[in-house]
Protein backbone atom coordinates (compact mmCIF):
# COMPACT_ATOMS: atom_id res chain seq x y z
CA UNK A 1 0.00 0.00 0.00
CA UNK A 2 1.40 3.58 -1.36
CA UNK A 3 1.05 6.70 1.58
CA UNK A 4 -1.16 8.89 -0.67
CA UNK A 5 -3.27 4.82 -0.46
CA UNK A 6 -2.95 5.07 3.68
CA UNK A 7 -5.21 7.89 3.77
CA UNK A 8 -7.89 7.63 0.95
CA UNK A 9 -10.21 5.52 2.42
CA UNK A 10 -11.22 1.78 0.85
CA UNK A 11 -14.54 2.07 0.25
CA UNK A 12 -17.02 -0.85 -1.14
CA UNK A 13 -16.99 1.30 -4.61
CA UNK A 14 -12.68 1.53 -4.53
CA UNK A 15 -12.86 -2.04 -4.14
CA UNK A 16 -15.41 -2.76 -6.89
CA UNK A 17 -13.25 -0.98 -8.84
CA UNK A 18 -10.07 -2.14 -8.24
CA UNK A 19 -11.52 -5.89 -8.70
CA UNK A 20 -13.16 -4.59 -12.06
CA UNK A 21 -9.88 -3.37 -13.67
CA UNK A 22 -7.65 -6.19 -12.65
CA UNK A 23 -10.46 -9.58 -13.93
CA UNK A 24 -11.17 -6.84 -17.28
CA UNK A 25 -7.34 -7.02 -18.09
CA UNK A 26 -7.86 -10.43 -18.14
CA UNK A 27 -11.06 -10.69 -19.99
CA UNK A 28 -9.89 -8.24 -22.49
CA UNK A 29 -7.08 -10.19 -23.11
CA UNK A 30 -9.07 -13.75 -23.68
CA UNK A 31 -6.08 -14.88 -21.64
CA UNK A 32 -7.70 -18.11 -19.13
CA UNK A 33 -5.44 -18.31 -15.49
CA UNK A 34 -5.01 -21.92 -17.25
CA UNK A 35 -3.32 -20.26 -20.51
CA UNK A 36 -1.25 -17.42 -18.48
CA UNK A 37 -0.04 -20.70 -16.33
CA UNK A 38 1.46 -22.20 -19.26
CA UNK A 39 2.80 -19.82 -20.82
CA UNK A 40 4.75 -18.27 -17.67
CA UNK A 41 5.60 -22.40 -17.23
CA UNK A 42 6.91 -22.22 -21.17
CA UNK A 43 8.67 -18.93 -20.55
CA UNK A 44 10.24 -19.82 -17.67
CA UNK A 45 11.70 -22.86 -19.66
CA UNK A 46 12.86 -21.36 -22.29
CA UNK A 47 15.18 -18.68 -19.91
CA UNK A 48 16.19 -21.47 -17.98
CA UNK A 49 18.09 -22.63 -20.83
CA UNK A 50 20.38 -19.31 -20.74
CA UNK A 51 20.40 -17.92 -16.73
CA UNK A 52 19.41 -18.92 -13.51
CA UNK A 53 16.08 -17.24 -12.49
CA UNK A 54 14.69 -16.65 -9.05
CA UNK A 55 11.48 -18.16 -9.14
CA UNK A 56 10.35 -16.85 -5.78
CA UNK A 57 10.36 -13.38 -7.35
CA UNK A 58 9.24 -13.84 -10.67
CA UNK A 59 6.26 -11.96 -12.20
CA UNK A 60 4.57 -12.07 -15.10
CA UNK A 61 1.38 -11.04 -15.99
CA UNK A 62 -1.16 -9.05 -18.36
CA UNK A 63 -1.89 -5.20 -18.40
CA UNK A 64 -3.13 -2.60 -20.66
CA UNK A 65 -0.58 -0.20 -21.67
CA UNK A 66 -1.69 3.13 -23.66
CA UNK A 67 -1.81 3.11 -27.43
CA UNK A 68 -0.96 6.46 -28.13
CA UNK A 69 -4.37 7.25 -28.91
CA UNK A 70 -6.55 7.19 -25.90
CA UNK A 71 -7.02 3.56 -25.93
CA UNK A 72 -5.13 0.81 -24.55
CA UNK A 73 -3.52 -2.73 -25.58
CA UNK A 74 -2.61 -5.51 -23.58
CA UNK A 75 0.85 -6.06 -23.26
CA UNK A 76 3.01 -9.07 -21.79
CA UNK A 77 4.78 -7.71 -18.62
CA UNK A 78 7.20 -10.15 -16.97
CA UNK A 79 9.57 -9.12 -13.91
CA UNK A 80 12.38 -12.07 -13.85
CA UNK A 81 15.29 -11.65 -11.64
CA UNK A 82 18.21 -13.30 -12.31
CA UNK A 83 20.08 -15.38 -9.71
CA UNK A 84 22.73 -15.81 -12.20
CA UNK A 85 24.05 -16.06 -15.62
CA UNK A 86 24.88 -19.61 -17.04
CA UNK A 87 28.02 -18.84 -18.55
CA UNK A 88 29.66 -21.30 -20.58
CA UNK A 89 32.90 -22.64 -19.22
CA UNK B 1 -33.41 6.49 -44.09
CA UNK B 2 -34.21 5.09 -40.68
CA UNK B 3 -31.51 4.07 -37.86
CA UNK B 4 -31.47 0.83 -36.82
CA UNK B 5 -30.26 0.61 -32.80
CA UNK B 6 -29.50 -2.22 -30.44
CA UNK B 7 -30.00 -1.92 -27.08
CA UNK B 8 -27.94 -4.84 -25.14
CA UNK B 9 -25.92 -5.84 -22.49
CA UNK B 10 -25.11 -9.10 -21.89
CA UNK B 11 -26.24 -9.50 -18.24
CA UNK B 12 -29.98 -9.85 -17.84
CA UNK B 13 -32.45 -7.58 -15.37
CA UNK B 14 -30.46 -4.51 -15.54
CA UNK B 15 -33.28 -2.77 -17.34
CA UNK B 16 -32.89 -3.21 -21.50
CA UNK B 17 -36.63 -4.12 -22.18
CA UNK B 18 -37.42 -0.99 -19.59
CA UNK B 19 -34.74 1.43 -21.75
CA UNK B 20 -36.45 0.41 -25.44
CA UNK B 21 -39.78 1.23 -24.16
CA UNK B 22 -39.14 4.10 -22.39
CA UNK B 23 -36.40 5.46 -25.36
CA UNK B 24 -38.81 4.29 -28.26
CA UNK B 25 -42.12 5.81 -26.42
CA UNK B 26 -39.68 9.04 -25.98
CA UNK B 27 -38.88 8.69 -29.78
CA UNK B 28 -42.14 8.96 -30.63
CA UNK B 29 -43.15 11.67 -28.67
CA UNK B 30 -40.64 14.00 -29.93
CA UNK B 31 -43.05 13.08 -33.39
CA UNK B 32 -40.12 10.38 -34.68
CA UNK B 33 -41.34 7.66 -36.60
CA UNK B 34 -40.28 4.37 -34.44
CA UNK B 35 -40.85 0.91 -34.15
CA UNK B 36 -39.63 -1.44 -31.48
CA UNK B 37 -39.08 -4.99 -32.15
CA UNK B 38 -38.56 -7.75 -29.44
CA UNK B 39 -35.50 -10.21 -30.40
CA UNK B 40 -36.04 -12.03 -27.20
CA UNK B 41 -37.71 -14.80 -29.02
CA UNK B 42 -39.31 -17.36 -26.51
CA UNK B 43 -39.04 -15.00 -23.47
CA UNK B 44 -41.86 -12.38 -24.67
CA UNK B 45 -41.29 -9.15 -22.50
CA UNK B 46 -41.61 -5.62 -23.95
CA UNK B 47 -45.27 -6.38 -24.91
CA UNK B 48 -46.36 -6.31 -21.61
CA UNK B 49 -43.63 -3.47 -20.39
CA UNK B 50 -45.44 -1.26 -22.99
CA UNK B 51 -49.14 -2.61 -22.37
CA UNK B 52 -49.91 -3.95 -25.69
CA UNK B 53 -50.13 -7.48 -24.86
CA UNK B 54 -53.64 -8.35 -25.45
CA UNK B 55 -53.20 -6.60 -29.12
CA UNK B 56 -50.76 -9.54 -30.42
CA UNK B 57 -52.30 -11.28 -33.53
CA UNK B 58 -48.56 -12.25 -35.35
CA UNK B 59 -44.96 -12.10 -34.34
CA UNK B 60 -41.48 -11.49 -35.62
CA UNK B 61 -40.93 -15.41 -36.77
CA UNK B 62 -44.38 -15.31 -38.42
CA UNK B 63 -43.27 -11.97 -40.82
CA UNK B 64 -39.46 -13.97 -40.67
CA UNK B 65 -40.90 -17.04 -42.26
CA UNK B 66 -43.45 -15.42 -44.49
CA UNK B 67 -46.31 -16.40 -42.65
CA UNK B 68 -48.29 -12.75 -42.85
CA UNK B 69 -46.90 -9.60 -44.30
CA UNK B 70 -45.33 -6.89 -42.11
CA UNK B 71 -47.64 -4.69 -41.64
CA UNK B 72 -50.24 -6.90 -40.64
CA UNK B 73 -47.41 -8.76 -37.71
CA UNK B 74 -47.15 -4.12 -36.42
CA UNK B 75 -49.13 -3.26 -33.03
CA UNK B 76 -50.01 0.41 -33.16
CA UNK B 77 -49.47 2.17 -29.88
CA UNK B 78 -53.06 4.11 -29.33
CA UNK B 79 -51.16 6.50 -27.35
CA UNK B 80 -48.83 7.42 -30.02
CA UNK B 81 -49.79 7.10 -33.61
CA UNK B 82 -45.86 6.85 -34.95
CA UNK B 83 -44.73 4.00 -32.57
CA UNK B 84 -44.63 0.36 -33.43
CA UNK B 85 -44.09 -2.90 -31.99
CA UNK B 86 -42.90 -5.87 -33.94
CA UNK B 87 -43.40 -8.64 -30.88
CA UNK B 88 -41.21 -11.78 -30.46
CA UNK B 89 -42.46 -15.00 -30.59
CA UNK B 90 -43.14 -17.36 -26.86
CA UNK B 91 -43.66 -20.77 -28.69
CA UNK B 92 -40.17 -20.73 -30.46
CA UNK B 93 -36.40 -20.02 -29.93
CA UNK B 94 -33.61 -18.51 -30.95
CA UNK B 95 -32.73 -20.80 -33.63
CA UNK B 96 -36.21 -19.63 -35.65
CA UNK B 97 -34.27 -16.88 -37.09
CA UNK B 98 -31.18 -15.76 -38.22
CA UNK B 99 -28.97 -12.85 -38.93
CA UNK B 100 -28.63 -12.61 -42.48
CA UNK B 101 -32.90 -12.39 -41.98
CA UNK B 102 -32.97 -9.86 -39.07
CA UNK B 103 -30.24 -8.23 -41.50
CA UNK B 104 -33.06 -7.89 -44.49
CA UNK B 105 -35.85 -7.36 -42.13
CA UNK B 106 -33.95 -4.09 -40.69
CA UNK B 107 -33.13 -2.78 -44.57
CA UNK B 108 -36.86 -3.20 -45.23
CA UNK B 109 -38.17 -1.04 -42.31
CA UNK B 110 -35.92 1.26 -42.95
CA UNK B 111 -37.77 3.16 -45.49
CA UNK B 112 -40.41 3.26 -43.13
CA UNK B 113 -39.45 4.62 -39.97
CA UNK B 114 -36.48 6.65 -38.56
CA UNK B 115 -35.63 4.90 -35.64
CA UNK B 116 -36.24 1.05 -35.69
CA UNK B 117 -35.01 -0.44 -31.98
CA UNK B 118 -34.16 -3.49 -31.55
CA UNK B 119 -34.74 -5.21 -27.72
CA UNK B 120 -31.44 -7.68 -27.22
CA UNK B 121 -31.63 -10.88 -25.61
CA UNK B 122 -29.16 -11.29 -22.29
CA UNK B 123 -26.25 -13.48 -23.23
CA UNK B 124 -23.94 -13.37 -26.01
CA UNK B 125 -25.28 -16.47 -28.13
CA UNK B 126 -27.26 -16.68 -31.33
CA UNK B 127 -30.11 -14.32 -30.01
CA UNK B 128 -28.31 -11.66 -29.10
CA UNK B 129 -26.10 -12.01 -32.73
CA UNK B 130 -29.65 -11.73 -34.03
CA UNK B 131 -30.68 -8.31 -32.86
CA UNK B 132 -27.36 -6.69 -33.91
CA UNK B 133 -26.98 -8.37 -37.56
CA UNK B 134 -29.05 -5.10 -38.79
CA UNK B 135 -27.32 -2.29 -36.32
CA UNK B 136 -25.63 0.89 -36.99
CA UNK B 137 -25.40 1.77 -33.54
CA UNK B 138 -25.86 0.17 -29.53
CA UNK B 139 -26.61 1.38 -26.42
CA UNK B 140 -25.41 -1.12 -23.94
CA UNK B 141 -27.20 -0.64 -20.61
CA UNK B 142 -25.59 -1.66 -17.44
CA UNK B 143 -26.03 -1.21 -13.70
CA UNK B 144 -23.28 0.00 -11.61
CA UNK B 145 -22.30 -3.35 -10.26
CA UNK B 146 -19.20 -5.63 -10.65
CA UNK B 147 -21.61 -8.31 -12.59
CA UNK B 148 -23.24 -6.23 -15.27
CA UNK B 149 -20.19 -4.16 -15.47
CA UNK B 150 -18.22 -7.13 -16.30
CA UNK B 151 -20.67 -8.04 -18.77
CA UNK B 152 -20.90 -4.99 -20.42
CA UNK B 153 -17.24 -5.26 -21.58
CA UNK B 154 -17.11 -8.34 -23.18
CA UNK B 155 -20.76 -6.61 -25.21
CA UNK B 156 -18.75 -3.62 -25.78
CA UNK B 157 -15.77 -5.55 -27.23
CA UNK B 158 -18.23 -8.06 -29.77
CA UNK B 159 -19.88 -5.18 -30.75
CA UNK B 160 -16.66 -3.76 -32.09
CA UNK B 161 -15.72 -7.47 -33.66
CA UNK B 162 -18.92 -6.94 -35.32
CA UNK B 163 -18.26 -3.62 -36.86
CA UNK B 164 -21.07 -1.31 -35.13
CA UNK B 165 -19.94 1.89 -35.46
CA UNK B 166 -20.90 3.82 -32.32
CA UNK B 167 -21.86 2.08 -29.51
CA UNK B 168 -22.86 4.44 -26.14
CA UNK B 169 -23.34 3.39 -22.23
CA UNK B 170 -26.53 3.93 -20.18
CA UNK B 171 -25.55 3.75 -16.52
CA UNK B 172 -28.89 2.39 -15.02
CA UNK B 173 -30.71 2.23 -11.45
CA UNK B 174 -27.48 4.75 -9.88
CA UNK B 175 -28.78 5.20 -6.70
CA UNK B 176 -26.76 8.34 -5.86
CA UNK B 177 -27.51 8.27 -1.81
CA UNK B 178 -25.09 4.91 -1.96
CA UNK B 179 -22.56 6.62 -4.50
CA UNK B 180 -21.76 9.46 -1.99
CA UNK B 181 -21.14 6.89 0.94
CA UNK B 182 -18.48 5.17 -1.32
CA UNK B 183 -20.78 1.67 -1.49
CA UNK B 184 -21.24 2.22 -5.20
CA UNK B 185 -19.63 2.84 -8.33
CA UNK B 186 -20.00 6.45 -9.93
CA UNK B 187 -21.32 6.51 -13.50
CA UNK B 188 -18.07 8.33 -13.79
CA UNK B 189 -16.22 5.42 -12.41
CA UNK B 190 -18.01 3.36 -14.83
CA UNK B 191 -17.05 5.23 -17.94
CA UNK B 192 -13.64 5.01 -16.79
CA UNK B 193 -13.27 1.30 -16.51
CA UNK B 194 -15.62 0.69 -20.11
CA UNK B 195 -14.18 3.43 -21.66
CA UNK B 196 -16.76 4.04 -24.32
CA UNK B 197 -19.37 7.92 -24.27
CA UNK B 198 -21.99 8.21 -21.66
CA UNK B 199 -25.79 8.97 -23.39
CA UNK B 200 -27.87 8.87 -20.44
CA UNK B 201 -27.68 8.20 -16.48
CA UNK B 202 -30.67 6.89 -15.07
CA UNK B 203 -31.84 7.08 -12.10
CA UNK B 204 -33.18 4.42 -9.32
CA UNK B 205 -36.48 4.86 -9.34
CA UNK B 206 -39.49 3.41 -7.72
CA UNK B 207 -41.66 5.19 -10.41
CA UNK B 208 -40.21 2.57 -13.17
CA UNK B 209 -42.14 -0.43 -10.95
CA UNK B 210 -45.36 1.41 -11.11
CA UNK B 211 -44.86 2.68 -14.54
CA UNK B 212 -44.09 -1.11 -15.52
CA UNK B 213 -46.93 -2.41 -13.55
CA UNK B 214 -49.79 -0.51 -15.73
CA UNK B 215 -47.98 -1.16 -19.11
CA UNK B 216 -47.25 2.81 -19.78
CA UNK B 217 -43.84 3.97 -20.05
CA UNK B 218 -43.42 7.20 -17.88
CA UNK B 219 -40.57 9.14 -20.54
CA UNK B 220 -41.11 12.75 -20.33
CA UNK B 221 -43.23 12.64 -17.17
CA UNK B 222 -41.64 14.81 -13.70
CA UNK B 223 -39.73 11.93 -12.56
CA UNK B 224 -36.19 12.00 -12.26
CA UNK B 225 -36.01 8.66 -14.38
CA UNK B 226 -38.61 9.81 -17.02
CA UNK B 227 -36.39 12.90 -17.46
CA UNK B 228 -33.42 10.89 -18.08
CA UNK B 229 -34.99 9.08 -20.63
CA UNK B 230 -36.31 11.93 -22.34
CA UNK B 231 -32.46 13.33 -22.13
CA UNK B 232 -31.57 10.60 -23.62
CA UNK B 233 -33.55 10.39 -26.54
CA UNK B 234 -32.50 13.93 -27.43
CA UNK B 235 -29.39 13.02 -27.26
CA UNK B 236 -30.21 10.23 -29.33
CA UNK B 237 -31.06 12.43 -32.00
CA UNK B 238 -27.91 14.77 -31.63
CA UNK B 239 -28.79 17.33 -29.46
CA UNK B 240 -26.34 18.29 -26.50
CA UNK B 241 -28.43 18.00 -23.48
CA UNK B 242 -26.37 18.38 -20.21
CA UNK B 243 -26.79 15.21 -17.82
CA UNK B 244 -29.09 15.75 -14.72
CA UNK B 245 -28.48 16.67 -11.28
CA UNK B 246 -29.40 13.33 -9.67
CA UNK B 247 -28.91 14.57 -6.52
CA UNK B 248 -32.88 14.53 -6.35
CA UNK B 249 -35.43 17.46 -6.05
CA UNK B 250 -34.50 18.95 -2.59
CA UNK B 251 -37.32 20.60 -0.24
CA UNK B 252 -36.82 24.55 0.47
CA UNK B 253 -35.20 23.70 3.52
CA UNK B 254 -32.56 21.55 2.33
CA UNK B 255 -31.84 23.58 -0.33
CA UNK B 256 -31.69 26.30 2.05
CA UNK B 257 -29.28 24.29 4.52
CA UNK B 258 -27.08 22.93 1.58
CA UNK B 259 -26.88 26.89 0.45
CA UNK B 260 -25.81 27.95 4.03
CA UNK B 261 -23.50 24.35 4.11
CA UNK B 262 -21.30 26.07 1.05
CA UNK B 263 -20.50 29.18 2.55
Amino acid sequence: MGFADFFRKKTSSNVAKDRLKLVLVSDRAGCSPEIMEQMKNDIIAVISKYVEIDLEGLDIKITQEPDGNNGTVPALFANIPIKEMRSKK
Amino acid sequence: MGEVIVITSGKGGVGKTTTTANVGTGLAKLDKKVVLIDTDIGLRNLDVVMGLENRIVYNLVDVIEGNCRIKQALIKDKRYPNLYLLPSAQTRDKTAVNPEQMKKLCEELRDEFDYILMDCPAGIEQGFKNAIAGADRALVVTTPEVSAVRDADRIIGLLEANEIKQTHLIVNRLRMDMVKRGDMMSSDDVVEILAVDLIGIVPDDEHIVVSTNQGEPLVGDDSLAGKAYLNICKRIMGEEIPFLDLNGRMGLFKKLSSIFKKN
